[in-house]
């Protein structure tokens, strides 16, 4: 068999990550049926669209199907072969994929067979199953394993008893080929072996997996379920083995958190005992192997549990907790379950839709976040489906008893048994009573008395704190820029304009160990969260101590410390330092090593184990809790750098075993920020104290740096606050929402480490090209320490300035300094190639020395051409882009300088996130243009309207930005002007948030599915999509392939912005050198490079940056900094305050007069790059461009690089060439190919011809399906492009469907468009709405309540600018998330409504779920609220709450009501409007704060009559 | 930072000077500090840039002009005049003197006014010498090894201060009765208060510095007396070779040296004992300053002082213009039209103006012989063209040239220690050390004639320069 290749070059394929469809259908009664299984293959087939096919679009990613055992099928087959079945639930079946090589095969047969009557079953025999491959891809094909079924007698053994000793043999045969065969026996695999159920799956696309297999259509095979599966994988490599259902459970999403949890299974085997194994235990271990992917882990892990003794939604509820944060109204009851629970194991976390079964309960379960989608129905025939669209099958509207969809955090079960469906509540209050956890946990938890009391700031002796500060490398801009603003704010602080200093590895600084790291972030395969909007999710709360057996419950299990954020004050320490319990004993250990030894490395070495021997030492008498502490730093002794230390510990511990015994605790005069603390807790620490920031803190106050009313409790208290919601941020990032889970995650990626020191401590992560050891860290270490206890020159200040953000002659240098921004305003503005030539050798000789890794690469020698020879520059920057900076980053005058320039060189500029004004899409008298080329479609989705889409060349979907990916945007109501609201589709003066997430994409499905949104929004556009570079960028690059993008831009992590965290700034992503790189290799290792270009951005600024890139693998090339710069930015690094004095990056009218710059400024720049360029193909014999992308071959390591960090460095895997003997394309050659054809929109279009020509009125019929999606949107484009934004005139055309519409029903939809759906719709209907009308309404017949019942998905109305929607249902998760315009009725719906709403109005006459209005800064919601309850599910952060009560707000109401009920024929709204008296009392108006301010202002101005005083103005006032 | 789009609320404000008629009758300083309050908001306009240019490429002593700018807006005076001087050693006398390229370098001179930093720097300064916070900072131990400076200008004494302070003990040979060089001798004390270098030396003498007046290294000791005494040397004894303008009649009276005529003046405002003989007034006279620069511009302020009836100054370069030319662009030192406070109190320039002849009556200069010049460039070079038609006549009673200098002079001690030259007739060095190894040298012996910030810059290095060498055990 084929295997997934193993890591080559930056390819790791621990890395792959896949997404996915799922679904189950269900005879709640139990009978078994055949007709199960044709509706799970119903199924299947149309939930084809969310998976994804290989590079030769034939090969499949997987799919599979689990069902019960079918023994009547089983027992005749077996008669066949001479065998004879026992009564069911008395025998096992195995599905045993085996390898091709027969001796092999045989091998492995035998040890399974072995291990089967080890645990005294006997094998009845095997057979062949039956397989028509001809159907198969060509790489499933080649990967195709032998595939038969084993039968195994009970002898006695039944049911539950004979599923353990099943599961003991299946475990031990795995481990025992592992051990005789290693890698070799990977092609041994058991899909299934049990009484229960069995599973069929393979590399298929959906409908092959049906074809391949004939027993699925043999009629004697029934089931009373099906759970079925369509995967989408990153990669194209075959791999049979990762199609789902796995034993247990199918999986649609991923789990962010799987390292820490893998770490924490290891950690928990130690004690692992149960008395239904005994000793036996041993052949379940290890639980989880390396080659699993996290589904495959998170199915291990519940198989365990559940076989250990749990029930099955026991084992879920531990392992998907729903959030039980204060916010969240609860039982106590379950509350205490949860909470006992985080005490035994750590929630699995990440976006998850999950089926599973123990083959008698099936059932469903949505991630606390509800981040991916699952609807059911009930028939009334008693048949139950879940899956991730709705419509997969489709039954008469009179059929159908119930519909929903499955809520965040809850659970869908129905018991085959007791032929009933079993509500969340019931699950969950009966599991959460049996056992008394509330009370346990209330006897046995320890939370300190005084612990967490409102901090004092301690004292600190002023004398020697200089020694101490210097001893841990603070600087001086640390303490102004870092520590100061996190005192005075509570925030993180902020910074702009990226990064430009070098990696901490090519710095000559002395850098703390932290810096060799960067942070992992979210993007596509699964979404950043937002720590704030839906903070409520949240949790920094952990249990620390002792952990006991996990498959066991006790109430010693929770005798821990309960901690509710991991930062404790030096008082904290104190206290717990002096607790001594019998049976909790905190026990110090000191991480110092000796200063004056000849050989630091041994030193620290020396130091490092006799740390981890004292914390074993100290396990064995007894601690339950260890600090980690470098207290005793002093002139002879060194501070063990604390991630090294606490890595050591935790890793120390992990190895011996006893990982689990205590909780660890880091007390370091060290961390102070951010970055800092997620560090130390992902690598293993459970709380950490910065003794020495609060003394720093203190020092500050007395200097007199802080305000003077601060009191010296509410600068710690504010300190606290700030890491906390650093964290927070840090984590959400990752999509990660409780630090249990991310506690020991690693979820980081290492620069500048050597792999020896990586696998000793920091085992796991990556570290792609090498560098320092233990040595130079140890050098580091020892000459900071030396000069902290050094006589200072003199008259010298106590601490260094840094210039890390700020460039300071003394300080870290910076590729941006005051020599190459003068001399390329210099060159530019003169049009002086002189100049230019400077500044290009300054930059090149800089990043030679050090700066970027590129400037440690050389190209090898060519045969020069004769320039003349070369392709012309006017070519060349045809390639070239600018950086994507929205209008509102930067002034009117910069966006539209920059857009002249591009379009009069043929380049391409961006329009950022934030829309465009229509204006510019005509073409100047004076021939400029300023229509950008590439217009962004951006999480905030600020302007995306029809229209916009229509007028591009490109459109990009921004998944992450070099400088915080991951993270949202907020533009303060201060920089939303009349003109930027104009834009923007806002209020001006009203704050604007962009979400971390792109709403509709939490996956890569979701992405695909975007994807062809937008390219039916303008057929013939470019989508690209931008991506940052960190480690897995390659094999995210690959999906966006396969989901049909046309380019992938690879981002830098340096790069510039307006405002950003600055522990973002510096912290997160990787050079763009590693990510273009390893997105190359990838892409041509999985035969895709050839139908994707690939750009590359990220502080690039010369020519010789270009060829290097080109030589990487790029095509195109993208300038930001470098061309503000251009005109006139200084890097002043002030975007965020508004203050820039260049009229750049401000809205200030004063300040943007003072805008100097000019388009012919870009067109210099530009083009002296490109003859920079050039020069360099001519040296290197390149004619054309294109000859030289994926040259990798022609760039090698610059020799003799002396630096005593940087020679440890080691460049082969950049410069990895993936084979290419079978001619795959190194650049973009070919085409994705179009999948619009079979759109439904070609039938409208041909039917509507009369409507769209002559504007006459007219309605079509049309029956739809889910595989329909997106309609609509092709349609508006042409009305769009032939009558401009305002389309035609109102009820000129409507459509009529019936059925279920598929995802993105009425995307964009045009004015003059009605779409009317009778039938239900799925995820993302009326995103983008532009103005059309969109009805879903119940079907008659329908026997269940209208407003009780889903009838759409989530995230409607996403970015929504105008436009009216009626609902006669209820819709899902964050309906009207970013609605800027539209108009919407709807009878009820799910959490996070309204989110970030902007503008437009929603009516809801129904029930929300909670988190309502979140981040809500426009806009009206209007809600009835019968219950009186909706104040508690609302999130009064940015709205306020009034009564129904004006005329003109009652009118409006009424208005509305009446309308949905005219569309729908709602019978919600007729008993509404029936005793509207008495209804309109009960209706809540939501008004965000702000814009109920701003709006009260623009009337009080209407009505002043003044000509003079825009009321923005005044608007401003107040908002700063 | 100072103030959010501070620099949009608050025009820039300068000093402003003692009316005219006042101070041209003495020779006490001339600005008029800014208030508190007023202060306050200059330092507001300060933007603390991610690339401070006023630090990066203005100021040669790398001040760290944005944090004392935002320690001054916060009104943390102490710790402002501790950064201040953690860069520079005597900010008093650069806060006076210097033309400040800080300024001209400043993020908001490309399309404002830019930041008060050099009255700030005053303000720290001065506030500093008024509470006491300028203490003396002696070393905590003596390394034992002995270091003679050569002369005390800025660069002499910059070295000698860090030199003191890192425990070498520091003799500073000074060839004039007073020590301070060209501060002392060559600034006139409307500028710089002579009181102000008095203040400074009693601190370098708390901290170990040594001074011997009035001895001249070379005649009065030998060098291998210094060789024998000392461990090293550092030379700083300034470029003192004037530029001449060897034209006909150069050998008339009362054609004068600009140093030998601001030193004249300066003794006599100090009571320093001038001989009759070498006394040199401008009183009712007509007197012309030749040579445009700084030290023309000081010579037009005393010439004012000493009652002369008419001043002209000539310049042979053309005029510059009003606005920054392309060929100083932003944030390099501008060549444009700049009026001092010594033109404000009346004098006629004159521009592209060539001296060809002296004439005179008996042995007294009387009048120049002049023509307009223009300048063409040559094979890459500038060159001056003489106008035909446009000669002129200027009277004079006294003439001063004012035209720079050339170099260190030679004779003396740099022929005794054989020491290399550049190619500028400066004294050649390494990382400040002279081809004789144990011979250092910083200031305008090494740069030529130039800024005091750069004298102390030098006297700086070259402190750090000996100190590594000496920590090596060097002799």
């Amino acid at each position: 068999m084929l295997k997934v290749p193993s890591n080559r070059g930056l390819y790791e394929s621990r890395r792959e990550h896949d997404g996915c469809g799922i679904g189950a259908v269900v005879n709640i009664s139990g009978h078994r049926e055949h007709s199960i299984i044709k509706y799970g293959k119903q199924i299947l087939l149309n939930l084809h669209h969310r998976g994804a096919t290989g590079a030769d679009e034939t090969t499949g990613d997987g799919a599979g199907i689990l069902l019960q055992i079918p023994h009547e099928f089983f027992f005749a087959e077996s008669e066949k072969l001479g065998f004879s079945l026992p009564m069911p639930y008395q025998y096992g079946v195995g599905m045993v994929f085996g390898s091709k090589d027969a001796k092999l095969r045989q091998e492995c047969d035998r040890i399974l067979e072995e291990a089967i009557g080890h645990y005294g079953m006997e094998v009845l025999g095997w057979r062949e199953v039956p397989v028509l491959n001809d159907c198969l891809g060509k790489i499933a094909l080649v990967a195709e394993p032998s595939i038969r079924q084993v039968f195994v007698d009970g002898r006695g053994l039944q049911d539950e008893a004979l599923e353990r000793c099943l599961y003991l043999a299946r475990k031990r045969a795995e481990r025992i080929v592992r051990e005789n065969f290693g890698d070799k026996g990977e092609d041994f695999y058991v899909t299934s072996l049990s009484c229960r159920t069995i599973c069929y799956k393979g590399m298929f696309m959906a409908w092959q997996l049906f074809a391949y297999y004939p027993d699925l259509a043999d009629e004697r095979i029934n089931s009373a379920f099906a759970i079925v599966h369509q995967r989408y994988s990153t990669n194209t490599f075959p791999n049979w083995r990762l199609a789902q259902p796995f034993r247990c459970i199918a999986h649609n999403g991923e789990i962010n958190t799987l390292s820490g949890n893998r770490n924490w299974m290891w950690a928990r085997q130690t004690n692992m005992a149960s008395g239904l194994f005994g000793d036996n235990i041993g052949d379940l271990f290890p639980i989880l192997t390396p080659d699993m992917s996290d589904s495959a882990c998170f199915d291990s892990t519940l198989e365990l549990l559940v076989r250990t003794g749990r029930s099955m939604p026991h084992s879920i509820m531990m392992m998907i907790p729903e959030a039980f944060g204060p916010k969240y109204h609860i039982s106590t009851d379950k509350r205490a379950f949860y909470e006992y629970h985080s005490s035994v194991m750590e929630p699995w976390d990440g976006p998850a839709a999950m089926v599973f079964t123990d083959g008698r309960f099936i059932g469903g379960i949505l991630d606390r976040n509800g981040l991916r989608p699952c609807r059911y129905l009930v028939t009334t025939e008693g048949l139950a489906i879940l899956a991730s669209e709705a419509g997969v099958v489709e039954f008469p509207p009179e059929k159908i008893r119930r519909k929903g969809r499955l809520r965040p955090g809850h659970m869908f079960l129905v018991d085959t048994v007791e032929g009933r469906i079993i509500t969340d509540n019931e699950i969950k209050s009966k599991v959460a009573r049996q056992k008394p956890y509330r009370r346990w946990l209330e006897e046995n938890r320890i939370e300190l008395r005084g612990l967490f009391d409102a901090p004092k700031l301690v004292k600190s002796d002023l004398e020697t704190i200089a020694h101490r500060m210097r001893a841990f490398g603070y600087t001086r801009e640390e303490l102004k820029m870092i520590l100061t603003p996190m005192a005075v704010n509570g925030q993180e602080p902020i910074g702009s304009m990226g990064n430009d200093t070098p990696l901490a590895v090519l710095s000559d600084k002395q850098k703390l160990l932290f810096d060799y790291f960067k942070q992992l972030f979210a993007q596509v395969t699964n979404p950043a969260i937002d720590p704030l909007r839906e903070g409520l999710v949240m949790s920094l709360m952990a249990f620390t101590g002792k952990k006991r057996n996990i498959l066991d419950e006790t109430p010693r299990h929770c005798r821990q410390l309960k901690l509710p954020h991991p930062v404790l004050t030096n008082e904290d320490i104190e206290r717990l330092r002096t607790v001594s319990r019998d049976d909790f004993k905190v026990t110090t250990v000191s991480a110092v090593f000796k200063a004056d030894s000849s050989d630091p490395a041994d030193s620290l070495q020396r130091g490092l184990n006799s740390l981890v021997n004292d914390a074993e030492n100290a396990i064995r008498d007894g601690a339950s809790l260890i600090i980690i502490s470098d207290r005793n730093t002093s002139r002879t002794m060194v501070p063990i750098p604390s991630l090294l230390a606490t890595a050591a510990v935790h890793r120390g511990l992990l190895n011996r075993g006893l990982r689990g015994e205590v909780g660890l605790i880091v007390e370091s005069g060290e961390p102070r920020e951010v970055m800092h603390f997620c560090l130390l807790c992902g690598y293993g620490a459970n709380a950490v104290n910065p003794y020495l920031a609060f003394e720093a803190l203190y020092l500050l106050r007395q200097q007199g740096d802080l305000p003077e009313r601060m009191e010296p409790a509410q600068i710690a208290d504010n300190y606290i606050a700030a890491v906390k919601k650093g964290i927070l941020k840090t984590i959400s990032k990752m999509g990660i929402s409780t630090l249990r889970s991310y506690t020991a995650a690693q979820l980081f990626e290492a620069i500048g480490l050597n792999r020896q020191l990586v696998d000793e401590y920091f085992t796991g992560t990556s570290s792609r090209i090498g560098g320092i050891g233990l040595k130079e860290i140890a050098f580091e270490a020892i000459a900071r320490h030396k000069s902290a206890f050094q006589q200072r020159p003199a008259g010298a200040l106590e601490l260094d300035f840094g210039g890390e953000y700020h460039f300071r002659h003394e300080g870290e240098r910076h590729l941006w300094n005051p020599t190459t921004v003068s001399r390329l305003q210099h060159a530019v503005i003169y049009d002086n190639a002189e100049a230019y030539a400077d500044y290009a050798g300054a930059v090149n000789e800089q990043s030679r020395q050090l700066c970027t890794l590129r400037g440690l690469f050389e190209f090898t020698e060519g045969k020069p051409v004769p320039i003349d020879e070369v392709e012309p520059a006017g070519g060349i920057v045809k390639r070239f882009c600018t950086g994507a900076m929205s209008h509102g980053s930067i002034s009117k005058e910069a966006h539209e300088c920059l857009a002249i320039a591009m379009n009069r060189i043929g380049a391409m500029s961006n329009t950022g996130e934030g829309g465009e004004d229509p204006s510019r899409y005509n073409p100047e008298t004076n021939g400029n243009s300023k229509n950008c080329a590439i217009k962004q479609v951006a999480s905030g989705r600020f302007g995306v309207t029809i229209n916009y889409l229509a007028h591009a060349k490109e459109l990009q979907i921004k998944i992450a930005q070099g400088a915080k990916p991951g993270e949202g945007g907020q533009l303060p109501g201060h920089k939303v002007t009349d003109e930027i609201a104009k834009l923007r589709y806002a209020t001006p003066g009203v704050t604007l948030i962009s979400p971390p997430p792109h709403h509709d994409i939490y996956s890569i499905e979701d992405l695909a599915q975007l994807i062809y949104d937008l390219k039916c929004s303008n057929p013939g556009v470019k989508v690209s999509v931008k991506l940052v570079a960190e480690v897995g960028v390659g094999t995210i690059a690959a999906g966006v392939a396969k989901g049909n993008a046309d380019e992938v831009l690879i981002s830098g992590h340096d790069g510039g912005t307006g405002a950003s965290p600055l522990s973002s700034i510096k912290h997160t992503g990787c050079p763009w050198e590693l990510g273009l790189a390893e997105t190359q290799q990838v892409l041509v290792m999985n035969r895709l490079r050839d139908r994707i270009r690939v750009q590359v951005d990220g502080q690039l600024k010369t020519g010789r940056d270009v060829v290097v890139a080109g030589l990487l693998g790029a095509e195109q090339f993208g300038f930001g900094t470098a061309a503000l710069v251009a005109i006139g930015c200084t890097l002043l690094r002030k975007c965020h305050e508004g203050a820039c004095p260049f009229g750049i990056g401000t809205q200030d009218p004063e300040l943007r007069k003072r805008f100097t710059g000019k388009p012919e400024y870009v067109q210099r720049f530009m083009l002296f790059v490109a003859e920079e360029v050039r020069q360099i193909m001519a040296q290197l014999g390149f004619r054309k461009f294109e000859e030289l992308v994926g040259r990798v071959d022609r760039l090698r390591t610059a020799k003799a690089i002396d630096h005593y960090k940087a020679k440890g460095l080691d460049f082969s895997a950049i410069f990895h060439q993936p084979d290419i003997s079978d001619k795959s394309k190194l650049r973009l050659s070919q085409t994705q190919p179009n999948k619009l054809d079979d759109h439904l929109d070609w039938q409208i279009l041909e039917k509507a011809a009369a409507a769209i020509e002559k504007k006459k009125k007219t309605v079509i019929e049309m029956p739809i399906r889910n595989v329909n999606r997106t309609v609509g949107t092709i349609l508006s484009n042409s009305i769009v492009s032939k009558y401009g934004p305002q389309g035609l005139p109102d009820g000129t055309l409507e459509i009529v469907f019936r059925g279920s519409a598929g995802q993105s029903f009425g995307a964009f939809l045009a004015p003059g468009i009605t779409l009317r759906l009778i039938g239900e719709s799925n995820d993302y209907l009326g995103k983008g709405l532009s103005g059309g009308r969109i009805i879903v309404q119940t079907p008659d017949k329908s026997p269940f309540m209208a407003h009780e019942n889903i009838i759409a998905g989530n995230t409607l109305l996403y970015g929504a600018t105008g436009g009216e929607v009626f609902i006669n249902g209820m819709a899902g998760e964050r309906f009207a998330v970013r609605n800027s315009g539209a108009t919407a009725v709807v009878e009820g719906l799910g959490d996070h409504g309204c989110e970030y709403m902007t503008g437009g109005m929603v009516v809801v006459l129904g029930q929300t779920g909670c988190n309502f209005a979140a981040g809500m800064s426009g806009g009206i919601a209007y809600v009835l609220d019968e219950a009186q309850l909706f104040d508690t599910l609302c999130n009064l952060d940015m709205v306020e709450l009034q009564n129904v009560w004006r005329q003109e707000d009652k009118d409006l109401l009424y208005d509305l009501i009446q309308r949905h009920l005219k569309w729908t024929n709602s019978e919600r709204a007729q008993h509404v409007l029936d005793a509207w008296p008495d209804m309109v009392g009960k209706f809540v108006k939501v008004v965000p704060i702000d814009y109920r301010k701003a709006l009260e202002r623009i009337r009080a101005a209407e009505q002043r009559d003044t000509e003079t005083t825009p009321a923005t103005e005044e608007v401003f006032q107040w908002a700063r | 930072m100072g103030e959010v789009k501070g620099f949009l609320k608050y025009k820039r404000q300068d000093v402003g000077h003692r009316p005219v008629q006042e101070r041209i009758r003495d020779f006490e300083e001339l600005d008029l500090p800014l208030t508190a309050d007023q202060l306050h908001q200059q330092a507001a306009r300060c933007m603390d840039c991610g690339i401070p240019f006023c630090h990066g490429v203005g100021c040669p002593l790398k001040n760290c002009i944005p944090d004392f700018n935002e320690l001054v807006y916060k009104n943390r005076w102490q710790q402002a005049c501790q950064l201040l001087h953690s860069t520079n050693n005597f900010p008093e006398i650069t806060a006076r003197v210097c033309p400040a390229p800080c300024e001209t370098a400043c993020t908001l001179s490309v399309s404002d006014e830019p930041v008060l930093i050099r009255h700030i720097e005053f303000q720290i300064v001065e506030r500093g010498f008024e509470q006491g916070w300028i203490k003396p900072q002696p070393p905590a131990g003596k390394t034992g090894k002995r270091v003679a400076i050569i002369g005390s200008g800025p660069a002499g004494l910059a070295a000698a201060q860090q030199l003191a302070r890192a425990g070498h003990e520091t003799v500073v040979f000074e060839k004039d009765e007073k020590i301070g060089g060209l501060l002392r001798y060559g600034i006139p004390d409307f500028k710089l208060g002579k009181y102000i270098i008095d203040r400074r030396l009693k601190q370098l003498s708390a901290e170990g510095v040594q001074f011997q007046t009035g001895v001249e290294v070379g005649q009065d000791i030998s060098t291998r007396y210094l060789r024998k005494m000392f461990d090293c040397v550092c030379l700083a004894m300034g470029a003192g070779q004037p530029r001449d303008l060897n034209i006909p009649g150069r050998g008339y009276e009362n054609i004068v040296f600009a140093m030998e005529y601001l030193s004249l003046q300066n003794r006599l405002c100090s009571g320093e004992p001038v001989s009759e003989s070498r006394l040199v007034t401008a009183r009712n006279k007509v007197g012309i300053v030749i040579g445009g620069g700084d030290t023309g511009s000081d010579c037009v302020g005393t010439v004012r002082r000493q009652g002369a009836k008419q001043i002209y100054q000539l310049e042979i370069l053309p005029k510059p213009p009003e606005t920054r030319p392309p060929d100083t662009p932003w944030p390099t030192w501008p060549r444009i039209m700049r009026t001092s406070s010594s033109h404000e109190e009346g004098c006629e320039r004159l521009w592209g103006v060539m001296t060809k002849k002296f004439s005179g009556v008996e042995v007294r200069v009387s009048q120049l012989e002049c023509c307009r010049v223009e300048w063409i460039k040559k094979n890459n070079k500038w060159q001056v063209k003489e106008l035909p038609g446009t000669d002129f006549i200027l009277p004079a009673d006294l003439v001063i040239l004012a035209l720079g200098f050339e170099h260190v002079v030679h004779d003396g001690l740099i022929k005794d220690l054989r020491l290399k030259l550049d190619d500028r007739d400066n004294i050649a060095v390494s990382n400040y050390q002279t081809s004789e190894p144990w011979v250092f040298a910083a200031g305008d012996t090494v740069r030529g004639a130039s800024l005091v910030v750069h004298a102390i810059n030098s006297g700086r290095g070259a402190a750090v320069a000996i100190d590594q060498w000496l920590k090596k055990g060097n002799k």
